[in-house]
Order: structure tokens, then C-alpha cells, then sequence
């Protein structure tokens, strides 16, 4: 659209613009210049030390006696967000198309579907650890009924990367059904007529047009839930795992479920308080979001579909 | 499409909701048992509820953790809806010099998640402030200490309410939710409220508002769980467990002792849970009409 005329006033834009942009530039310019800052020093929460060491603290991340519990934690984000992204996707997907098909009929199963939006990290957490807990657990206790299987959920390492990964798919599943039900309710029956009279059956039509209609939104929501992968996963890990158990070689190096952002929480809060390392690696998360951010933005517009919403 | 095939997609998505309702319902199954029961796999609801509840809310100091994550997300639901209304408003309804540049300053921070900055964010919210206005002006007006040391005073709200609302109060994603809707609303009722010599305010009261309801509801929805949701910030920012929030309450409540009540824990996420329930509920209508209209702009 394009607006011919504006609102003029000598002052009225800076009342409403500056709480915005003061809270923005002091609550999230500074601490990230600080973090900058504070990477290039060795400091201490505690001792309130600081002495400048330059790119020691960076150097400590990819060499050293350090380093390969950076690297082992990075490989297990990494590894951690696609299988939170992809299935969790797909899951939504399958979910909120099934919902659609149903019209007026599937409404009740909108609340049913995306009540976990309210859902907290913390809750799912504290959930988990109570059914999978190896002794009290409910899990184990069903389990007890019929095999001798007991499995120690929260010590054995492929079964807690599980756990955490499935945690935090369970939890995210209402925020993706909620934006693909939107986009769906949106997109024009004839679409599916057109293609049911060409033949087209069901897994056709899902495969030929609901998947390249919903690019769009699928495309917001990777990035999204890499965004949820990579932060707010934290509340999960933090109550259910602690970080996790630390495996045998060559993942021993740090706990399993640690992933990026809790180790940042570990090396500036926890026993160490080695705030400067933690900075180090506060920034190197910052250069990782600012690349996705721009690749975002940069293919968002192009390289998907929009056929379905131009309409 | 027939009439088999509808039963058999009901019949998927029963089953789907239940298994996504799954630990929800066992959680409030437990949190009705004693703790006897609450460690054998009996899902019979017990008698205990209301006894698991008041113990939680008294004993686990739960009533303060609730009271706290209220206050503080409700705050920011209405500070950070209201004042990101009026800055889109500006972005997109006023003419001024720098409208570019302040947009620009907006958009970064789209890149920088809170949950990264929490380094810097702790010296900025847990370093005293200055002790005088000159102390403040020799730091600030010294472009070497000002660069080499960003953050030598802060605020200091350790252990205060503030440190969790005031950074929250403003946000460039509900700029941008607010921009999209206003850009799409047509630029002749624009005019005609100019025709008719309307001012700003009242072309905000008359117009805007009345078009803006349900993006309005959809961010209220947004920041309120977002808000009540927080957990990270809290967990290193407030040190004295009264003052804490309802999400990290939860940790205490498990705390790290062989002897946990799980009977109550439950009693307690169930508790935690309700809040942004009752919202989603409440404005679910909104939220999903306020989304749907946004997003596929």
C-alpha cells in the first residue's frame, strides 16, 4: 500500500518512539558491546578481577585443554536443533492439515492442539524429570509391570539426548501448529478441488501442494525454533539434566545435554565463574545468530513460495 | 470426502491430542495423590489435591513466586504491547527526519536474543549506579572509559522486580507485528481522518484502535506467556529465592534433596501452568486471527 499522507509534528514521533528504542539500546546494545568487551579480559564474577589478555579467551575455545569440550558441545547443539527443527516440524504439519481438512468440524482440536503454546521449558522439564526419573519415575514403575527393562533415563547417554530432544519437541509442537493452522485457514479450497479432480490423493495433495504452499511459514518457523533450539531449550536441560551426564569417548569431554548456552550459563555462574571465557562464547553465539539472521532475510523473499498468498 | 476418511483423520487427531495431553494429565493425576501413591503407577486420582496445593503455596513460599510472575507479566504484557503500538505508529504514520535510522537501530536487534547477552546484561542490571552526577559524567563523557568500559555503573536491581520488567519492555518483533498490520490498513482512511482534521490521537482512538483489536490480543498473548515463561535472566539475575519467579520456583521445588514430594512438585507445575492458560483461552480467537492476519502479508 503506500500511504500519500503522513502526520506531522515537531516532537509527538520522539514521545512515542524513544521508550522502544532507549529500553532496545540500553538493555541490548550495551550488554552486547559489554560482552565484546568483557571477552577480551580474564575476569571473575566473584573476585571482581579483570586483566586484558586480548584473544586469549577465543584461543582457549579452539585450542587447548579447553577446547574440546567447546567443540563436543557445539557438535551437540548443532545436532540437538535439527532434530528438535525437522521432526517437530513435520509433526505440526501433518497435525494442523489433518485439523484444516476437517473445516468448521476440527475446531475443537485447535485448542486441544495448541495449548502446549502456554506450556513453559521449566514445566516440561519438571514434568519429565518426575516420569523418567530411574527410581520413583512413573515411566520405570510402568515399565516394572511388565519387563525387568529399567532403564536409567537420566544417566545413559543416548536415552537423555532423547529425552531432552523429545521434551523440547513436545513442547514447541504448539507454536508450530499454531502458525500453520493460520497460514492454512488462509489458503483457498479450490487449491485441493483443482487437484482432487485431476485425481490427486490425499499424500499427493499434501506432497504437491500444502508443502509448497506453506514454504513460507515453514521457512519462518526453521528459524524460529533454531532460535528456541539454541536459547530457550535451557530451562528444559536446566531442571531435567543439569547439563547431563558426561559420556564415554569421545563425548567425555563435557555433559551431554550441555548445549551452547548452557555452557555460557556453566563457565560465567557456575563454579569457575570465568566471565570473560563465558563472554568469548557469548560472542561467538552472537556472530552465529547475526549469519542466521541475515541468511534469514536474505533468502526469506526469494527462494520460497508465495503462489498461495498473494491471492 | 467420505465419510470413512473423516473418521479415521478424527480418529488420528484423537489420539495425537492425547498423547500431547499425556504428561499434562498425569502431572494433575499426581498432583491429586498422596505420597504413597504418587510413587506406584496407579493413575487413580487420590484424595490430596487441595492439601498438595496448600502445602506448595505455603510451605514452598509458591503464593510469592505466583504473585511475583503476575506482577511482572502483566506489566510487560501491557507496557510492551502499548508501547510498541506507538512506536509502529510513528514508523508508519509520521514523517519525520531519521525515521531510517531508527528503523535501522530497531531491526538489529532482531539479532540479539536476550537469553545471549546475559554476561553483559548482569554487570548492566547488578552494578550499583553512580554514586553522584559527576562520577556519571566522567565515565560517559570520556570516549576511552566510555568504549573500553561500556558498563561501569548499573542499575542495581539485583533481587528486584524491576530487573525483570524493565528490560522487557520493549520489543522489536511486536514493532514489526504492529508495523505489518498498519501497513496493510488503507491509506484512504488515512485521509479521511485528515479531511476531517482529526489530530493523531483521535485518528489512533477512533481508527487504529478499534482495526488493531486482535493484533493487540495476539501480542497480549505473545508477551504474556513469553513473559511468565522467562527463566534464564531470572535464574542468574535474582539471588534471593522470595523475590524469585514462578518458573524457577519450579527448580526450587525439586531442589536436589533423595526426598522430593513429586505429589506436590506436581501440584506446583500444575499451578504454573495455569496463568498463561487462561489467557491463551481466554483470547484464543484473537490470537489466532491476529497471527493469521499478519503472517501471511
Amino acid at each position: 500500500m503506500n500511504i500519500q499522507s503522513q502526520f506531522k509534528s515537531r516532537f509527538l514521533h520522539w514521545i512515542f518512539l524513544v521508550p522502544t528504542v532507549l529500553v532496545l539500546v540500553v538493555f541490548l546494545y550495551f550488554p552486547a558491546w559489554q560482552s565484546l568487551i568483557l571477552s577480551l579480559f580474564r575476569s571473575n564474577l566473584f573476585l571482581g578481577t579483570r586483566q586484558f589478555i586480548g584473544f586469549e579467551n577465543f584461543k582457549n575455545l579452539f585450542t587447548g585443554p579447553l577446547a574440546p569440550a567447546y567443540g563436543q558441545v557445539f557438535v551437540q547443539t548443532i545436532v540437538f536443533s535439527v532434530l528438535v527443527i525437522f521432526p517437530g516440524l513435520v509433526i505440526s504439519l501433518i497435525l494442523a492439515t489433518l485439523t484444516n481438512s476437517l473445516g468448521k468440524e476440527g475446531k475443537i482440536y485447535r485448542i486441544l492442539l495448541i495449548w502446549p503454546y502456554a506450556l513453559s521449558p521449566a514445566v516440561a522439564g519438571t514434568i519429565f524429570s518426575f516420569m523418567f526419573n530411574p527410581e520413583t519415575g512413573a515411566v520405570n514403575t510402568f515399565l516394572g509391570l511388565f519387563t525387568s527393562w529399567q532403564p536409567r533415563w537420566l544417566d545413559s547417554p543416548l536415552l537423555v539426548f532423547f529425552l531432552v530432544v523429545s521434551g523440547s519437541i513436545w513442547k514447541n509442537l504448539g507454536y508450530n501448529i499454531v502458525f500453520y493452522l493460520a497460514f492454512l485457514q488462509n489458503i483457498p479450497a479450490e487449491n485441493y478441488e483443482a487437484a482432487a479432480l485431476d485425481g490427486a490423493g490425499t499424500f499427493r495433495q499434501f506432497l504437491k501442494i500444502t508443502i509448497p504452499l506453506v514454504s513460507p511459514v515453514s521457512y519462518f518457523l526453521v528459524f524460529t525454533n533454531m532460535s528456541y533450539a539454541l536459547f530457550e531449550a535451557f530451562a528444559l536441560v536446566d531442571i531435567l539434566t543439569s547439563g547431563g551426564p558426561v559420556g564415554s569417548p569421545p563425548v567425555d569431554h563435557a555433559g551431554l545435554t550441555t548445549f551452547l548456552i548452557y555452557k555460557v550459563f556453566q563457565d560465567g555462574f557456575g563454579g569457575s565463574s570465568n566471565m570473560g571465557f563465558a563472554a568469548a562464547q557469548s560472542v561467538i553465539l552472537m556472530v552465529l545468530v547475526a549469519l542466521l539472521t541475515m541468511f534469514q532475510f536474505k533468502f526469506g523473499e526469494t527462494k520460497v513460495h508465495y503462489g498461495g498468498s498473494s491471492s | 470426502m467420505t465419510r470413512k476418511k473423516k473418521t479415521l483423520i478424527h480418529m488420528i487427531l484423537i489420539i495425537s491430542a492425547f498423547f500431547i495431553a499425556f504428561p499434562l494429565i498425569f502431572a494433575l493425576l499426581k498432583a491429586t495423590q498422596s505420597p504413597g501413591q504418587v510413587m506406584s503407577a496407579t493413575l487413580w486420582p487420590g484424595s490430596m489435591f487441595f492439601e498438595n496445593i496448600k502445602n506448595v503455596w505455603v510451605n514452598y513460599n509458591f503464593y510469592q513466586y505466583m504473585f511475583t510472575s503476575l506482577k511482572i507479566s502483566f506489566v510487560i504484557m501491557v507496557g510492551k504491547t502499548f508501547f510498541s503500538f506507538f512506536a509502529a505508529f510513528a514508523l508508519v504514520f509520521m514523517n519525520f527526519k531519521g525515521k531510517k535510522v531508527l528503523f535501522g537501530m530497531i531491526l538489529v536487534t532482531l539479532m540479539m536474543p536476550t537469553e545471549m547477552l546475559i554476561i553483559g546484561m548482569f554487570d548492566l542490571v547488578s552494578l550499583q549506579p553512580p554514586e553522584n552526577a559527576v562520577h556519571f559524567l566522567k565515565w560517559i563523557l570520556n570516549p576511552k572509559a566510555f568504549l573500553l568500559e561500556p558498563i561501569r555503573y548499573g542499575f542495581g536491581w539485583t533481587d528486584k522486580p524491576l530487573s525483570i520488567v524493565i528490560p522487557f519492555l520493549a520489543s522489536a518483533t511486536a514493532v514489526f507485528f504492529f508495523r505489518q498490520h498498519f501497513r496493510n490498513i488503507p491509506g484512504s482512511l488515512m485521509d479521511a481522518s485528515l479531511i476531517d482534521g482529526a489530530g493523531p490521537f483521535r485518528f489512533i482512538l477512533h481508527v487504529l484502535f478499534p482495526l488493531s483489536r486482535n493484533t493487540i490480543g495476539a501480542l497480549f498473548v505473545v508477551q504474556f506467556i513469553y513473559a511468565w515463561n522467562q527463566y534464564l535472566w531470572p535464574r542468574v539475575i535474582i539471588r534471593n529465592e522470595s523475590a524469585q519467579a514462578v518458573q524457577v520456583g519450579l527448580k526450587a521445588l525439586i531442589g536436589n534433596s533423595e526426598g522430593v514430594e513429586w505429589g506436590q512438585v506436581m501440584a506446583g507445575t500444575i499451578m504454573t501452568m495455569i496463568p498463561p492458560l487462561i489467557i491463551l483461552i481466554l483470547l484464543h480467537d484473537h490470537f489466532m486471527r491476529g497471527i493469521a492476519l499478519t503472517d501471511n502479508k
